[in-house]
């Protein structure tokens, strides 16, 4: 009975570093680009959302029909408006990684400073949902239950959508081969503008989400940026089913250590997997070795 | 940058308001009011960065406040009768401790100011506190808590301290455990859980004894890692321990979470105590009726006007009113700085002596440190029809009667 519980709460915790990494990962994996102000992203929707449910009383799952494409957008303003110049200039995808983590190191600060501005540093939340459901004899959150869900949901929807489709297809190609994909006539600026832009979606559903059960400040989305990237490597780079896996099991080690062994011990397990993982396949659960 | 605009927009004001002042005073043929056009006060405090919600919390709004009171008053008072303006050198610290360290320096040597006022933090005090002592400005470290108070007393003899440390916080609560349970309320079983830094530490390691010598028994005791969001495993342990009493020496984000997932799992201890955050004026507001009974350190009278009349201008102010803990100490000390110059003047010298030694009226009431600590405290308090009142030390005046067992969870 315990395991069950541990289980299930472990995968209702997975699914929100699942729904964190998800956008990450196909920013970094297609669009080429390591977003470093991916969790000031997050941080930014859930500040959206608790302005909606605060000022104009809009429910956080309603809000998610605003946030999301509004991080959609933004993604995709972002994209065309600083990184598109870097993409064109970049000689090479190291010259490119490197210029792209220097730029979203900056866009980092920028974020957070707004945010600062307009919000002040205090701690913010707000009670959303926070009714017991019962699963399976395990008593869990409403709301972190909807983070569950919403990973699951947006990350099988993607997967098809990636797999199954033409799009997807193309979206694919250019993040095995970007040069080649070119010779076959996709147009792999617009891919990648379109994959940043999806990212973003994705970052303001985990923001909005997050929002619903978790206190944040201003300054609270590296710790967001952090987990992303260890769940994003761990799967394996631009890898959504393995950031699904990957946050999956992170959220299952961490309660099972908290669980049976000491709860003072889950920062230790995530990286001592995180390590264990890296060692054994450095190219990530579900990645490919390239190169 | 922000800090940057603050303080130029500030030093605007002082600049007119003196040059105003000038203006009117010029046939008064008071030659020292005439040297002196304004009094700089300096201070770096953390607007970015970890600390930076602590101190948006509890210091910068009363600093804000203070200043909007003393410029309202026409400039602070000197023993002569006369009335400077204030001029504001702000740094942020970014929560670096090398920083903060960095900007006192420069407070005191390049932008030789009259007063510092204190950083937010234990920590930050603590590393401050060798330099204000260097270039002898007296320190009030409101926000730090610490039992080595008489220590560093003897060490930096400006230095003031004034929240008291972790073994009064721990006493009060092994105190009131022990008389809830010689009066039958609960059982004498405790289980505690605590955040692994700074301040969890602390209390859980001036806990661990404080219950031993008042012979409750602690059933769990564990710690966490900063940055634990999901504390499922954490209260079904509680909750199976059998103890009447869950304590958890928490950080605003774990006290937030911890409450709601009380609610959750359907945990319902007959004392529930949690840490920094539960005094927080959010935390009433998003729980509503749902608060009450909880216990936490901190707290107030409120049957003490002038404390009610602080919290309402600071929410005018502010936008928001004040914590239930720090904020109103962290005011009064402000007016006891503000009390000691008009009393003795600019020299640091006399001003730090007054501190020590003067009884000061502030929004506490009559305010007078012990070996310059403030020891009227409120320890322990708890969320009573809406406020949370002081509860213990019980025997000081204007405490309230603990009300438990806490109801259960509607």
């Amino acid at each position: 009975m315990t395991l069950i519980t541990a289980l299930i709460a472990g995968l209702v915790l997975g699914g929100t570093y699942a729904l964190a990494a998800m956008g990450l990962t196909l920013q970094y994996g297609i669009a080429r680009i390591m977003n470093l102000a991916y969790g000031d992203m997050i941080i930014t929707a859930a500040f959206a959302a608790f302005v909606l449910q605060g000022a104009a009383s809009i429910n956080p799952i309603f809000g998610l029909l605003i946030a999301v494409p509004g991080g959609f957008l933004l993604g995709y303003a972002v994209y065309t408006v600083i990184l598109a110049p870097l993409v064109a200039r970049a000689p090479n995808r190291g010259v490119l990684e490197v210029d792209s983590i220097l730029t979203t190191f900056g866009l980092l600060f920028v974020v957070q400073g707004i945010l600062l501005v307009i919000f002040g540093s205090n701690y913010t939340s707000y009670t959303f949902l926070n009714e017991p459901v019962n699963v399976l004899g395990a008593t869990i959150a409403a709301n972190r239950l909807i983070a569950l869900v919403l990973a699951l949901g947006l990350g099988i929807t993607l997967y098809l959508l990636l797999t199954r489709t033409r799009w997807g297809t193309a979206l694919r190609a250019v993040a095995v081969s970007p040069q080649s994909a070119q010779l076959v006539g996709i147009d792999i600026n617009r891919a990648a503008a379109f994959a940043f832009a999806l990212g973003g979606g994705l970052a303001a559903s985990a923001g909005v989400v997050i929002s619903m059960y978790q206190t944040f400040t201003a300054t609270g989305g590296v710790v967001f940026t952090m987990k992303a990237l260890i769940v994003v490597i761990m799967g394996g780079v631009g890898n959504l089913v393995g950031a699904l896996a990957a946050g999956l099991i992170l959220g299952v080690v961490e309660t099972l250590v908290a669980t049976y062994a000491d709860p003072g011990l889950t920062l230790a397990a995530t990286y001592a997997i995180f390590l264990v993982v890296l060692l054994w396949r450095p190219q990530g659960l579900f990645g490919r070795a390239v190169r | 940058m922000k800090s940057l605009k603050d303080r130029l927009r500030l030093s605007t004001f002082a600049v007119l308001a003196a040059a105003s002042l000038a203006t009117f005073g010029f046939a008064a043929d008071d030659a020292a009011a005439q040297e002196r056009k304004s009094i700089k006060i300096g201070y770096a405090v953390s607007k970015t960065g970890a600390n930076a919600g602590g101190a948006a919390m509890t210091t910068i709004p009363n600093y804000k406040l203070w200043l909007a009171d003393v410029a309202a008053n026409g400039g602070l008072e000197l023993p002569d009768g006369t009335k400077l303006p204030v001029e504001v050198i702000e740094y942020d610290d970014r929560s670096s401790a090398e920083e903060v360290v960095r900007a006192v320096e420069r407070l005191a040597g390049q932008d030789q100011v009259d007063f510092i006022l204190p950083p937010w933090g234990t920590g930050f005090n603590l590393a401050v506190a060798p330099l204000f002592d260097r270039y002898g400005y007296p320190q009030l470290a409101v926000s730090s808590v610490t039992d080595k108070a008489p220590e560093f007393v003897k060490r930096w003899p400006k230095s003031y301290w004034f929240l008291g440390g972790g073994r009064d916080y721990a006493g009060a609560l092994a105190k009131m455990v022990d008389s809830q349970t010689e009066a039958g309320v609960i059982n004498s079983k405790v289980a505690m859980i605590s955040v692994a830094d700074g301040f969890g530490i602390d209390l859980v390691n001036a806990a661990r004894p404080a219950f031993k010598e008042a012979g409750i028994e602690v059933v769990m005791d564990r710690t966490y890692p900063v940055g634990t969001q999901d504390f499922t495993t954490l209260l079904k342990e509680a909750a199976a321990s059998g103890a009447d009493t869950f304590v958890a020496f928490s950080y605003p984000p774990d006290t937030f979470a911890l409450t709601q997932q009380s609610q959750v799992q359907a945990f319902n201890p007959k004392v529930l105590y949690l840490g920094v955050g539960a005094g927080f004026p959010t935390y009433g507001r998003n729980l509503g009726p749902k608060a009450e009974g909880i216990m936490t350190l901190g707290g107030i009278d409120i049957k003490n006007e002038r404390n009610m009349a602080y919290r309402e201008r600071h929410k005018a102010l502010n936008g928001e009113y004040p914590d239930l803990w720090g904020s109103v100490i962290t005011y009064a000390s402000l007016q006891m700085l503000q009390e000691s110059i008009k009393r003795v003047g600019l020299d640091r010298e006399a001003v730090a002596k007054e501190l020590s030694t003067g009884t000061f009226d502030t929004v506490l009431g009559e305010t007078k440190l012990e070996n310059n600590q403030l020891r009227q405290l409120w320890l322990l308090g708890q969320w009573q029809n809406g406020n949370l009142v002081g509860v213990e030390p019980a025997d000081r005046p204007g405490a309230s009667k603990p009300v438990l067992p806490k109801k259960p969870w509607q």
